[in-house]
């Protein structure tokens, strides 16, 4: 019956890894603006090629 | 004639049209766009959307204050040698092509590092390196595209909003925990009495807690402090029984597990608080670009041009302007201070103040007051009073708009809530004291069960999914309410206050008509090529009105700034102005509304130009006047008085000459009275009446333009279905009051069970979900249904 300890924990370690996905979106801006990505996808390919924002290069002390 | 829309912009073309690479565009701004983003390969911009953009205004001297280190630290977001970060607010993005030209600025100038565009809050955040392009060759090379930033003083001088994400965060970790207890507490429901769950079931229990600390102690924080600071104002509003009901709920369940008599309530728990804080994120959700807050310093310079005693021009902060000091205000440029005019010709357009468009012409000696804008020509004018002590921004000393009067405004759920606490309180104690006669163990039993069903969840979600879905109805249709509250007072108006100039009149359409000999062909020829040529307001209307007639070299032009035109054109010597200006004799006040005209020498006549009302206005008055007061309120002379009087249904009061502040204390007189006002209006003027009134919409012929304060922003084309917006209001309450009902009747299923002591978790776990989900459904099935009236 131990098995069920195991199941468990697994199953809530695969929650709290898409909790704390979630959690990193919010905090990622990812939920702010939720037109604008779904205009930018559509833009031709020929443009992809240099993408216009790589949000990583943003510098740590953002107000938000 | 053939109009072509314009390559650019998409605006029709006219007789002006300027070919250039086989394309028509309707000004050399649009060529020149065009022309900057053909250089740079960007064409794709016109195959995403066609016609897109927008004409670049002058922008010659207005940034010089970028170049201050000091006062473009305080717009930038980060700063750093090579590295700077700026969010700009860009009115004009529009569509996908904005979207995709603001995200390549990069490839216009590599100075550019990267930008990303907000397209609900019009917002793009610009990376830049400072070493290769500074702030101010960034904003001109915006407003060479057609991009120009809004860049105000209220940005200036407060803080960045940080964005609040609190609520998103709560609503996860309460979403997170609802789902996992309610897969642990699953077997407990039928399965009791089997071997392995008799095992682990104080596992799977103390699980359960765990999961629902953070849903009591973050995700329902916002409860229970409301309920607190509700209870310590002596407020019961429909917190307190929640926070009661989430408490209850927490305490007897974790009693329960420690003790061993059952599993608790943790699944209702925790599905109470994620539903709660569901409809509170869908009443949230507002409109990002919009903004309800503004004041005269959201339209106001950030700087302006003085000059020294020798001559020399610097920019200087716009608080720092002194009296007595000397500004020198360009052509297109906001006069920030009451002030006298020294030197030049003043065309001043008040149209953010009064909403009149007409312009006044003012000469030197002349007092001039603040929130006008300098139309044509450069102007030095000496300071009266500093920017803050205008005649314009006193308005603002008012108690309207320090304390928010509005606050004091108990939503009907809150007033519901009061009575709801009393009653589901008294049948809790009674219940209890019942069963102390009976069987005194079960009545605390029977107290904390009553408490938990009667927590009022469905009562809480009826407001904000009736009327945050009526607010997106109403934005769909040019209506934007600025938050669920704002709907209700709606509902509850009995008194219209409309204001004329710009709210009832529109200052986009004019419509002219001419008295005296009738002109020749040839002279009206000249004429409309003599007006061609001017760029004043009254010139252009007219130009428009007249009829087309081909283009024709002027062989003399002049400009009399304040008076008129003068000039030759086809043989015809033509004087086209102002009263005095034509036919000679005495200086008269300055009648904008009519232009004199004579040709070689002979007086010919004059073009009255009459304010043209807003489509629809006599029936939607006719309409409203079953419901509701109606009144005029006017800044204006009453010049127009008859007309409106044709208009309008006999016997609608109207008062003229009202000054902001008259406007603003007449709304006050009648709320003293007991009534509940809702105010149309438009420019500044309006402001502290917008700002008293219960209800305060601002009509916009460009939301993104200036709105002054206010709750709602209606787009003019909308404006002859006010009625029906007011109408739907109404109805939404009618709907709420609906749910209402049907919860108290869920309420009263519950209540049965509680009372007779045989709530047991699961039929809490089911009723309370049931009862949440249908007065979901119920609110949006039913005010998408009222809300059809709108299309």
């Amino acid at each position: 019956m131990g098995v069920i300890y195991m199941l468990l924990a697994i199953s809530l370690l695969v929650a709290l890894v898409f909790f704390a996905a979630f959690i990193f979106s919010v905090r990622n801006g990812q939920f702010d603006d939720a037109y604008t990505p779904s205009v930018r996808m559509l833009f031709d390919d020929e443009l992809v090629q240099d993408p216009p924002e790589e949000p990583s290069e943003e510098p740590t002390k953002q107000p938000n | 004639m053939k109009q072509h829309p314009c390559f650019h912009c998409g605006d029709p073309c006219g007789a002006d049209a300027v070919p250039y690479d086989g394309k028509d565009f309707c000004c050399t701004g649009c060529k020149t766009v065009y022309q900057i983003l053909r250089d740079h390969q960007l064409d794709y911009y016109y195959e995403l959307e066609a016609g897109a953009g927008r004409t670049p205004g002058a922008t010659e001297g207005k940034y010089d204050f970028l170049d201050d280190p000091d006062m473009a630290g305080r717009l930038l977001d980060f700063q750093d040698d090579t590295h700077q970060v700026i969010t700009l607010n860009i009115p004009a993005i529009h569509c996908s092509s904005c979207i995709w030209i603001l995200e390549n600025l990069h490839r216009l100038n590599p100075g550019v590092l990267s930008s990303q565009v907000d397209f609900p809050r019009k917002e793009a955040r610009i990376h830049f390196n400072p070493e290769r392009i500074g702030l101010k060759t960034l904003v001109q090379l915006l407003a060479a595209i057609g991009y120009e930033p809004s860049i105000t003083l209220e940005q200036y001088s407060s803080a960045k909003p940080r964005r609040n994400r609190k609520l998103i965060y709560q609503l996860g970790v309460a979403g997170f925990a609802f789902g996992n207890i309610m897969f642990l507490s699953f077997p407990e429901y039928f399965e009791t009495g089997e071997y392995w769950i008799e095992q682990y079931k104080g596992f799977f229990r103390w699980l359960m807690f765990a999961l629902s600390l953070p849903v009591v102690l973050y995700s329902a924080s916002g409860y229970l402090t409301a309920a607190y600071k509700g209870l310590r104002s002596r407020l019961l509003n429909i917190d307190v029984p929640i926070a009661l009901g989430i408490l209850v709920l927490f305490m007897r369940s974790t009693v329960e597990i420690a003790m061993d008599w059952g599993s608790g309530y943790f699944d209702s728990l925790t599905g109470l608080v994620f539903f709660l804080l569901l409809g509170k994120y869908f009443q949230q959700r507002t409109y990002a670009f919009l903004s309800f807050e503004r004041d005269y310093r959201s339209y106001f310079p950030i700087a302006v041009t003085r000059l020294r005693p020798d001559g020399a021009e610097e920019n200087v902060p716009v608080y720092e302007v002194a009296q007595g000091d000397r500004l020198l205000i360009r052509s297109q440029s906001l006069i920030p201070a009451d002030a006298i005019l020294q030197k030049g010709q003043a065309e001043i357009d008040y149209s953010f103040v009064t909403g009149e468009a007409r312009p006044v012409h003012k000469a030197p000696g002349e007092k001039i007051f603040a929130g006008g804008k300098q139309l044509q020509g450069a102007i030095e004018i000496e300071v009266l009073k500093p920017v803050s002590q205008s005649y314009l921004t006193e308005l603002w000393s008012d108690s309207a708009f320090s304390k928010n009067h509005r606050s004091a405004f108990r939503n009907l759920t809150d007033r519901i809530g009061k009575r709801f606490t009393l009653a589901v309180l008294t049948i809790a104690f009674t219940a209890a004291g019942v069963w102390l006669g009976i069987a005194p163990a079960r009545a605390l039993d029977v107290l904390t069960a009553v408490l938990i069903i009667a927590c009022p969840c469905a009562i809480a979600l009826a407001a904000p999914f009736t009327l945050g879905n009526l607010l997106r109805r109403f934005g769909r249709k040019g209506f934007y309410v600025k938050d669920t509250d704002a709907l209700e007072r709606m509902a509850q108006v009995d008194t219209l206050i409309f204001d004329k100039t710009g709210t009832l009149s529109t200052t986009r359409e004019n419509s002219v008509s001419y008295t005296g000999i009738e002109l020749t062909e040839a002279e009206a020829g000249a004429l409309r090529n003599l007006l061609r040529a001017s760029g004043h307001p009254l010139s252009q209307t007219l130009y428009r009105e007249l009829a087309p007639f081909r283009i024709v070299p002027l062989d003399h032009f002049e400009e009399h700034l304040g008076l008129g035109l003068e000039g030759e054109a086809l043989g015809q010597h033509l004087k086209v102005g102002s009263r005095s200006f034509v036919k000679g004799g005495a200086l008269d006040p300055a009648q904008g509304t009519e232009v004199h005209v004579s040709a070689n020498d002979a007086y010919k006549g004059c073009f009255h130009i009459h304010n043209s009302y807003r489509k629809g206005m006599g029936p939607l008055f006719d309409r409203l006047r079953k419901g509701y007061r109606l009144a005029l309120l006017s800044g204006d002379n009453p010049s127009e008085q008859q007309a409106l009087e044709n208009l309008l249904p006999p016997l609608t009061p109207m008062y003229f000459e009202q000054s902001p502040m008259a406007k603003l204390h007449f709304v006050r007189e009648l709320q003293q009275e007991g009534q509940n006002v809702l105010m149309v209006g438009d420019g500044l003027n309006d402001a502290g009446a917008l700002a008293q009134s219960d209800v305060g919409i601002a009509i916009s012929e460009d939301a993104h333009l200036f709105t002054p304060a206010c709750d709602a922003i209606l787009d003019y084309r909308h404006f002859a279905i006010l009625d029906r917006f007011l109408a739907v209001a109404r109805k939404g309450m009618g709907v709420i009051r609906i749910s209402f009902a049907l919860s108290l009747l869920y309420n009263l299923v519950g209540l049965y069970f509680a009372v007779t002591g045989q709530l047991q978790p699961v039929i809490a776990a089911i009723l309370m979900p049931l009862s949440s989900i249908s007065i979901v459904v119920f609110t949006t099935v039913a005010s998408n249904w009222i809300a059809r009236k709108l299309e």
